[in-house]
């Protein structure tokens, strides 16, 4: 039987390893290298790599560093982080990554994503969205730009755009729950896996394998992705980079 | 000497890291005269079976491979979409003919899912079980239950069930994940993203003789 996928979610900015709580508070926590080997180590089900450093403004993407990972890794790849084109796509597929993500670029343009999906197949093309809990009672807004430009758009209405262009996955990146280790927002889970049938995997708030759990009771197979509880251990949350699936001791 | 043909997919570097890891050698073949050379054959894929065809006759691998694998014997690897262009057709694009070497067509997969399943349903996306069949030289010793990473919409489905090397289970519907016939296999999962197992299905293929 599929199995939900436990994926270790990390951060890059400049280059190196990095962590926040609700999108901010941005903390350093190493060398992204050495995470993938300690990975590749523990056989993790895939391996997703968010550059939140990439701007149209000022900072491309950093395809030495990439290629670096993607050399290295011995697990399903996905990347995002200042996907805007089908070129870009292209040449990260070709790189070695599995699975390409992108989020502002497709909400701007979901027809990108179909241009993408059929360069590259739509089984590697996920659409990421960074949401907060809006004030109305099981509403979401979405965001651009890493939380600070608020999207116009419905949230449900968005993925179903996205899967009609042909995505192959639905990324939901919590950015209430990001860093706090209190649990996936379930509401949220629940709410996009009634509105799509292509596979969702959930981001933010992980702090144990019982959440995951929690997820998969919730949701059915799903992606179930963390940062901070793969790279912090402890209260005081000492860098160790670490691993767990729900089920095992 | 294994070469691992390239027309431009994203796994060949995966590849033949694993080769390496398991000191097999291995070399990334970028022209049909190189060939010779190379005792086996991986053809990787990653993507969609027009774009792998288009980039495969557009190399002019197409002939040279006709000879190595089917004239001369040399026993083939197709991976992922590699497997799919083993066949004849494929629904996907479907405009382009394959190599024809397993008899079978490509069909995306058919969703079987029961009313009230809630969960993915296609793509096909992550680690499944596989049911190997017990000859199967590529399959031995592998943890079958822990199976192997999955990333695909489409499947081949071989003409002759005895061409069935593999089968694999979703959305209700039991389809062939791995096909042989005589030196040529291909292999639909990706064995070099599936740790032990891929290493091991990677190293058989390597290895094994005819008995």
């Amino acid at each position: 039987m599929l199995r939900s996928r436990i994926i270790p979610s990390l951060l890059l900015h400049g280059g190196d390893l990095v962590k926040t709580v609700g999108f901010d508070n941005e903390v350093y926590v190493g060398d992204p290298i050495n995470a993938v080997r300690i990975f590749n180590e523990k056989r993790v089900d895939e391996l997703a790599i968010f550059d939140i450093g990439v701007t149209p403004e000022a900072t491309a993407i950093d395809f030495d560093l990439l290629q670096d990972i993607a050399s290295q890794a011995k697990m399903p790849l996905a990347y995002g982080g200042g996907v805007r084109s089908k070129d870009e796509a292209l040449k990260l597929v070709k790189m070695g990554f599995e699975k390409v993500s992108v989020s502002s670029a497709a909400i701007r343009q979901p027809m990108l994503l179909k241009e993408i999906a059929l360069a590259i197949g739509s089984q590697s093309v996920a659409f990421c969205l960074d949401v907060r809990r809006a004030k109305q009672a099981g509403k979401y807004d979405v965001f651009q730009s890493r939380g600070r430009v608020r999207v116009d758009a419905d949230l449900v209405a968005l993925c179903k755009t996205a899967e009609q262009c042909g995505v192959g996955e639905i990324i939901l990146n919590s950015i209430d729950r990001d860093g706090t280790m209190s649990g996936y927002d379930l509401d949220l889970a629940k709410l996009v896996r009634a509105s799509v049938r292509c596979p969702m995997t959930v981001l933010g708030g992980a702090g144990s394998v019982e959440h995951m759990a929690l997820l998969e009771q919730a949701v059915g197979v799903v992606g179930a992705a963390a940062g901070s509880m793969f790279v912090f251990k402890g209260k005081n949350r000492a860098v160790l980079i670490n691993y767990a699936r729900p089920g095992q001791s | 000497m294994i070469g691992i043909i390239n027309y431009g997919s994203g796994n060949i570097l995966a590849i033949q890291n694993v080769f390496r890891s398991l000191d097999v050698e291995s070399r990334v073949v970028n022209s049909a005269s190189e060939l010779n050379a190379c005792h086996r054959i991986i053809l990787p894929g990653v993507g969609a079976y027009d774009a792998t065809m288009e980039e495969l006759d557009a190399s002019g691998f197409r002939e040279a491979l006709e000879i190595q694998v089917k004239e001369k014997g040399k026993p083939c690897l197709g991976v992922c979409v590699g497997m799919q262009i083993l066949g004849s057709t494929s629904e996907e694009g479907g405009v382009r003919r394959g190599l024809g070497w397993v008899k079978g067509a490509v069909k995306k997969i058919p969703d079987l899912a029961k009313e009230g399943y809630v969960g993915p349903h296609l793509p096909h996306m992550g680690w499944n079980a596989i049911a190997p069949s017990t000859q199967s030289p590529l399959f031995s010793g592998v943890d079958a239950d822990k199976g192997f990473y999955f990333l695909h919409s489409y499947y081949f489905e071989p003409a002759e069930p005895q061409h069935i090397d593999a089968s694999v289970e979703y959305l209700g519907f039991r389809f062939a994940c791995a096909v042989r016939n005589e030196n040529v296999f291909g292999v639909q999962f990706h064995p070099e993203k599936s740790h032990d197992n891929g290493i091991l299905v990677l190293k058989n293929f390597a290895e094994y003789r005819d008995g």
